[in-house]
Order: C-alpha cells, then structure tokens, then sequence
C-alpha cells in the first residue's frame, strides 16, 4: 500500500479505536450491572438447589422442567403442574387484555392529540406524559384507591343508589387488568401519536372523494397506515404487561399471582433459585419472541435508524 | 499586513502530485480524484473551478487536513503535509456555511484560532481589532453571531480564518450564500485582501464569471481530473478542451477539416467550404475531423460575405451588446454572434439572411 | 344548518378521547385530595389538613427513604450521564462500523429486558459479590441503577449530537484545537442542552424505579418507592397518600423542567 494509503488507514482505525474507548465505560458498567448476570441466571436454571436457598454445583434439568411440570413426590411421575400453568396463562391473558383495553382506549386518544393544533397539541402532550412520569407505585396505589370497596367507585354507586353492597373489585383478575390498562396506557398512546402524526391528511380526503365512509376511511386508510404505531405500542404495553410484578403485587393480593410474582416467590420463601432462574428466562423467552414480532412487522426500519 | 508582493513569486506553496481519493469500496468504489497535480505559487489568487461533483471541493478538503488522499502527496512549501492532522497545519478555511460559532461573540469567533495557538491575550486583542478593521465591521466585535447578516457573517469567517496568518487559506464557495449585489461587493474585497495580506488564496467555485474577474490562475475540473490550468485570459481564449471550452462562457463549436498546420497554427476547411486560420493548443498535430471554437465576441455579422451565410433565427438585445442567434445554411448548431452596441453600427433583423465573419486569430483548434 | 364536513373527525373518538384523560387524572387528583383529609379515614372527607404531610415528614423511615432515593438517583443520573456522553460521541455522526449496530443494540439492553429479570439476576450476582467482598453499602443500588438509567440518558443526547452542525468542529480544528479543546470549548457546549436533559430523564427514572431497587437491596436500604410498597401491602394509610403527593409534585417539576430543556434550543 502506498503512504498516502496508509496514513489514511491508520487515522481511520484510531478513529475506530477511540471510539470502542469511548463506549468502553457505558458497555462495563452494563454488562456488570444488568446484561452480564443473565449468563448467571442462564447458568443456575441448569443447576441443583442448595439447601437454603442459593445453588450446588451439580446439573440437574429438574429447574426447567418444573416449570411446567411436577413430580409426584412418591412415584416420580411427571404431571402438568397446575399452579404454574395457571399463573401463566393468567399472565399471558391478563397481559392481552390489558393490551387490548390500552388500545381501544389509546388509539382514540392519540387521534385526538394528533388532529388539535399545532400548539395545542403540546399542551395535551404534555398533559399524557405527565402519568407517563409518575411513579408507577404511586400510579398503582391511586388505582386502588378508587377501586376499593371504601373507594370512590364503589362509594359513588352506592350513593346513586345503583347497589346496596359494595363490588369486590380489589384483589381480582379485573383489578389487575384496570390497574395495568391504566399505569401503561400512555406508552400506547404516544407511538400511534407518532405515526398519527407523520399521517398524510392528504389520502383521508382522496378517500373520502372517492365515497368511503368514515368506518371505511379508518379501517382502510387510516389503520393500515399507522398500523406501525399500533405495533410499536402494543409491545411497549404487553411487554411490560406480562412480566409485571408491583401492579399484580399491589392490586391482586397475594393470590392472584402473575409470573413475576411466582419468580420472587423462588428468590424468597420458596428458596428454588434454579426455579425462578427457568422461570425468568422463559419470561424473556416470551418478551423475545414478542420483539420479534415487532421487529418483522416493522421491516426492521427501527433497528436501522436506531 | 503582510509581506509586500514580489513581481515573480518563485516558490510554490502547495504542490500536489499524483493525488488521489476513492470514496467506498468494491463495487461501490467512487474515485472523487482521479490523480491530480497541481502547483500553486505562492501569493496567488488560484480558483479551482468546476460543476458539483467534479472533485473540487474533495481536494480543498485533502489540503486543509479534513480527510487522506488514498494515494499521492501534498506538499506545503515542499514539506509533505499528509501526515498532519488539520490543527497542524498552517492552514486555515473559510467554509461555505461559514461555521461561525454559535455561543460565541464576533470577537470571540475571530480571536479563536489565536486562541487555540496560545497566544497571549494582549496580542490576540489587537489581531482581533486589526482583522475587524480589515474587513471593516469594527462595531460589531462584541455582537452575538445571530444577531449579524449573512453578509456581515460572512466577513466575519473571512477574519476568523485570517487572523492567525495561515500561509494558505482556502475559500469553499464563501460567497454563494450571498445576493448579486453583495457577490459583486465581495469578490473586489476578496481580490483587495489577497493583495493586502499577500496570503496565498485558494478559491473554489463553480461560478466561471466569479473564476475569470478574480483568479490569477484558474483549474478547470471536471469529474476528478483538471483539464486545464492557466490565466483566465489562457482559459477563454484558449480553451484546450471541449469540456474547458463549453463551460467557460458561451462558445461556437465547428466541424471543421484539416487543411494544412505550421508553427502552432492550422487551416481549416468549414462546413460551409471557407477556410480559417486557427490556434493549435501546443504538441497538437491533428489530421482530418477536428472541432474549432469561436467565441460569439470573436464573430462579427456581416450582410454579404463571411465564412459561413445563414439565416438570423434571433435577436437579444442586452444593452451594452446584443447576441445575434444565426442558423448555418451548412446545417449544425446555432452560431452566437456578439457584439457590442455602437450609436451608427448597422442593424439586423430576424429572419435576414447574413454572413458571418470570423478572423484568423479568432478560432482554436480543440484537443478532442 | 348542516355541519361543516372535517376530514379529520372521527365519530365518538374525541369523546374516548376526553374519558381517557378523565381516566388518568381522576385517580391521581383523587389521591392527592386526599392526601389533604383530615380525617384518619380514606373514604370519609375530614376537612383540609396538612395533618398527614407533617406524618410524613416526621416518619425518620420516610424521610430516611427519600434522602437515600435522592442520594442514589444523584449519583445514578451523574454517572449515566457521563457514560451516556462518551457513548453518544462514540455512536454518532459516522458511517457504519463493526461493531457499532452490536454497541448500539447493548446500550439499549436494559430497556429490552424485563425488569423482573435483571431484579433477580443482579440478586444472584451482587449476592455473591457481597459474601466475597464483605462489602454491603449503597454501590450496589448506584452501579443497577447507573446501567438502567444509561439508555435513558443516551437518548436526548444521541439526539442533540445527530442535530449539530458538523462543520463547527472541523472549523475548530482548521483553527488549531486539538481534538480535546474542540471538545470542551465547541462540542461540549452546545451539547449541553442535551446532557442536561438526559440527566433530567436519568434523575426521573432513578427516583421511579421499584423493582430492581427491591431486589438489589440489601436490608435496611430502603429507597422511598420500596419503601412504600411494603407500607402498602401492610394496610394503605393516609400518609402514604401525603408521601407519594410530595413524590409527584417532585417529578411533575422535573419532567416540566425537561420539557422546556429539550424545547430552548431546537
């Protein structure tokens, strides 16, 4: 290679080379504090649980396969285990449905924003980031508040005299479901606010000059066109849906447990780490395959723009 | 300023030699420069003129230091500058946008290289009030750079480039931005500062008019390669190649046959049967088919006669001259006549049949 | 008189439209009203008081919560936002490189992952690193919430960067600064909107977080929102109504203050 060439490749790799320096210190302090201790959990699903918590290093695939199955203590026959399957379809249901509820409520409400003005379009975005920032504890805790049998639902209704006795909304599937619809309602609206926003008005008049409807022109113009937003908002709903642990926790008791819940009872009283170490990865075995789904129906455009 | 202008400046400040640069790889591989040398001499007004695209700009940013050729060297007073990165070089740029920076004052902007070199305070006080003096907008030192015209940001570039006294500073089409008016200004303040600071200036644009009132040297580019280096004088009247000819100014292109050559001159048989005398570009010893350029101000309209008849297809009036548009009964493109208003010259109308004259010394033979 | 014909309405939307807004505040405005009752009851209106704002603050848990949630959103915002800035510099403004979709796509990994997952996973880690180390102090609460709050902070900044004019810096350098001072007197400053925003998010974030906190933490450590969901889970008293007032009003401060940082200099 001739001089000039090489002078040029070698600022080319020190400009490579001090970039990798660069992002050095925010990858360590990743792979140390978040990305890295997955391999850990990978590697204790595989593992024998000690005899008071923690692991022994022997291998045994008991860990995986009592996620969904167990033994009978006495003839080592393998049976569905209820419990868990339980949980889990609780979760996954629970999660859909909260995903479902956050759209019909979500995709109005971004329509709304997207078609004030200009300037009042801030002001409502403002007004729907501001839950997006509160605590989801606090969040929680105001949904309980209004659902519970002393709380303003159920107080009102009385008042109107539409029932006698309070409704047992606490403590169920249905609170849950609310308390979840609620606290993530704002990472549905703000995606198809996004690709509402980037909407061509242009073609909804085009359609409506060649005679559609206004069912027509939503269902055939509008929803097709802002179909990404929807996506990118409905995994930006389930995702955390499925693998809640404060609104189950807060919302449901202790018994209507989701999968998250049934993780922390591993780490805690039930003292099975190799348990709750298959059960979290099977989580983000599903939150995986959920990613996967956005980014093919995507077309991939958001991983490359970044 | 600086130092006063020797009548021939014997030392070249920037020799490029064999330089050249590919963007990409493989099959999407872009040879932005295509080995190109170039010699500028100190104390000149070079331009590097061309379209977009031709790798003018490329090289402007080879010699400040913003990027590496892929091959070839670029010396600065004969010191190979390649390695250097550009807060190394003496060399300073005055960039199309103008790059002013925003969170600093006017003064702040031009004192900034001095700044960087460490100079101390005092000094870089007094540069910066004798470089506001220089490109005179002394009042407005400690404005904020949004609160100027483009125009005045424009001066206010030149003096942040000048300030640190480069050897060489590089114009990137400083004055596009600008309206005609101030453009006009702008180019007789440009010329007045090169001959002030006796700084080497290196000037590109694709603007020819803008390249022929200011340079003292001119580089035709096109498509990474120079075509032709000379004064503007040598450029438009002796244009050595078809490229060089078309882009600078309007010219006529004629098919026309070898006749005979001697001592740089040719005859030449026209289209129409009439026989020229024309320029031969050096080492040019051609037979046959050959193209010969005229230019409009070279031709003159006369009513019977000329080395080619034709019918006069239009008529502009410009004011101080009028471009007559003939259509050659020899078949070709419409030959350009200008010439120049005079109260008693005689008069032509559209749709008259004409002559056109050319004399001897007015056609050059091109380099195909 | 007909209507006039609006492409844009939709039937019925506008009115979902205001019933979601009614939806997310009732709940909040509701627990913020009560947060003044004077009453020792949730349901029963008592009369305005500041009563269970002076419980809060002199509940020496609560209070020593919040320093210790203030403390490590601090520290944890800091951090992030340094980090963030050398990782924006080093992921912008360039062609393709290897390596550079793989940095990309780790920066952002916390925000892939469920928070249940990384809770546990760092409860594992950080357990074994304490039996090894005997060290058991706030670190380990800085350094997980230092690595979720990074992407946080990466992207207004990444975001700034993207809009500057490159030719600024390259004018610094045609001017004799090294690559250090272009940093610090050109790039730095005009960045600074954007860092500054990224702290905002990263301090929000911080302050927010739950889960991870609650199993990363050693006992005794407390931040205030694990804090308060053991109280809740226990019984909900007024006081934690007065407790997470103080808390939104905070965030609704901050998030204000990012609003007009990311809105000035655009």
């Amino acid at each position: 290679m001739n001089r000039a060439g090489e002078i040029a490749a070698k600022a080319e790799r020190d400009d490579i080379r001090s970039r990798w320096l660069l992002s050095m210190p925010a990858l360590a302090t990743i792979f140390f504090a978040a990305a890295g201790p997955l391999v850990i959990v990978l590697l204790c699903s595989v593992l024998e649980p000690g005899p008071y918590g923690g692991v022994v290093w022997k291998f045994s695939p008991e860990a995986w396969i009592s996620v969904f199955m167990e033994r009978d203590i006495f003839d080592d026959t393998l049976s569905v285990a209820d419990a868990h399957v339980v949980i889990f379809w609780r979760s996954v249901k629970l999660a859909l449905l909260a995903t479902v509820g956050a759209l019909v409520l979500g995709f109005p409400t971004a329509y709304f924003i997207a078609t004030r003005s200009e300037r009042a379009r801030d002001v409502w975005l403002f007004l729907i980031t501001i839950p997006f920032w509160t605590n989801l504890l606090i969040r929680t805790l105001a949904v309980l508040q209004v659902i519970r049998n002393e709380g303003v639902i159920n107080t009102l209704l009385i008042k109107l005299g539409i029932i006698e006795a309070p409704i047992q909304i606490l403590f169920t599937d249905t609170a849950i479901t609310l308390g979840m619809v609620y606290v993530y309602l704002p990472f549905m609206v703000l995606p198809i606010y996004a690709s509402l926003e980037k909407l061509d008005f242009r073609l909804v008049e085009a359609a409506y000059d060649l005679y559609a409807s206004r069912v027509q022109v939503l269902r055939r113009i509008i929803f097709p066109l802002v179909k990404p937003g929807v996506i990118a908002g409905s995994i930006l709903v389930f995702i955390p849906a499925i693998s809640a642990y404060v609104t189950p926790s807060v919302l449901g008791g202790g018994k209507n447990m989701m999968v998250a819940n049934l993780i922390e009872l591993q780490f805690g009283q039930g003292r099975n780490v190799p348990l709750g170490s298959a059960l979290s990865i099977s989580v983000m075995a599903i939150v995986a395959a959920a990613l996967l789904v956005y980014v093919r129906n995507t077309g991939g455009s958001e991983a490359r723009h970044g | 300023m600086g130092p006063s202008v020797p009548e021939r400046p014997d030392r070249n400040a920037i020799d490029v030699r064999g330089v050249g640069k590919v963007f990409g790889t493989g099959d999407s591989a872009v040879a932005a420069l295509d080995r190109v040398s170039v010699s500028i001499r100190e104390n000149e007004f070079f331009t590097l003129l061309g379209p977009s695209g031709c790798g003018k700009t490329t090289l402007l940013r080879l010699i400040a230091g913003f990027d590496y050729p892929s091959e070839g060297e670029i010396l600065l007073y004969g010191e190979d500058i390649a390695p250097l990165p550009p807060f190394k070089r003496p060399v300073n740029t005055v960039f199309q946008s103008y790059a002013l920076f925003p969170h600093m004052t006017v003064g702040g902007n031009i004192g900034f290289g001095l700044e960087m070199l460490g100079k101390p305070k005092a000094e870089i006080a007094a540069r910066v009030d004798q470089m506001l003096k220089l490109v005179r907008m002394e009042a407005l030192k400690r404005r904020r750079i949004s609160e100027i015209s483009g125009g005045q940001q424009q001066r206010v570039a030149l003096a942040r480039a000048l300030a640190p006294q480069p050897k060489v500073l590089l114009l990137d089409e400083p004055l596009s931005a600008l309206d005609f008016k101030l453009r006009k200004e702008m180019q007789i303040e440009l010329k007045r500062l090169q001959h002030e600071t006796g700084i080497t200036f290196i000037f590109v644009t694709h603007d020819q008019e803008e390249a022929l009132t200011m340079s003292d040297r001119i580089a035709v580019m096109s498509s990474g390669r120079i075509l032709q280096v000379g004064t503007p004088r040598d450029i438009y009247d002796r244009p050595a190649e078809r490229f060089v000819a078309d882009f600078i100014g309007e010219t006529n292109f004629l098919a026309a046959d070898m006749v005979g050559s001697s001592n740089g001159q040719a005859r030449v048989r026209l289209a129409s049967g009439a026989e020229l005398g024309a320029a031969l570009p050096d080492g040019l010893a051609p037979n046959g088919r050959v193209t010969v350029v005229v230019r409009p101000e070279h031709a003159r309209l006369v009513k019977q006669g000329g080395a080619i008849s034709g019918t006069l297809e239009n008529v502009v009036y410009f004011g101080t001259d009028t471009h007559y548009y003939v259509r050659p009964d020899s078949g070709g493109d419409t030959f350009i006549v200008r010439q120049q208003n005079t109260r008693d010259g005689a008069t032509f109308t559209a749709g008259e049949r004409i002559g056109i004259a050319i004399s001897d010394d007015a056609a050059q033979v091109l380099r195909d | 008189m007909a209507e006039r014909f609006s492409i844009r309405r939709q039937p019925g939307f506008t009115a979902v439209a205001m019933i979601c807004f009614v939806i997310l505040y009732v709940p909040i405005l509701v627990l913020v009203v009560y947060a003044f009752n004077a009453a020792n009851s949730m349901s029963e209106w008592g009369g305005f008081s500041l009563h269970w704002f002076e419980v809060g603050w002199n509940n020496d848990q609560v209070i020593d919560a919040s320093l210790r949630s203030l403390k490590i959103a601090s520290a944890a915002a800091i951090l992030a936002s340094i980090v963030a800035t050398m990782a924006a510099l080093a992921t912008t403004r360039r062609g393709p490189y290897r390596g550079l979709t793989f940095i990309y796509g780790f920066i952002n990994q916390p925000l892939m992952v469920p928070e249940i997952v990384t809770g546990v996973a760092l409860l594992v880690f950080f357990s074994r690193v304490k039996v090894w180390s005997g060290y058991s102090g706030l670190g380990y609460l800085i350094a997980a919430h230092t690595a979720f709050c990074i992407p946080f902070a990466y992207l207004p900044i990444r975001a700034r960067l993207e809009n500057m004019d490159l030719t600024l810096e390259r004018a610094a350098a045609d001017l004799y600064a090294t690559p250090w001072k272009v940093f610090r007197r050109i790039t730095l400053p005009l960045l600074w909107p954007g860092i500054l925003a990224g702290f905002m998010l990263a301090f929000v974030i911080s302050l927010d977080d739950v889960v991870i906190t609650e199993f990363v933490k050693s006992g005794g450590q407390d931040a205030l929102p694990t804090y308060m969901l053991g109280q809740i889970r226990r019984g909900v008293t007024p006081e934690m109504n007065a407790v997470s007032t103080a808390f939104l009003l905070l965030s609704v401060v901050i998030v204000t203050l990012f609003f007009f940082a990311s809105r000035k200099r655009s």
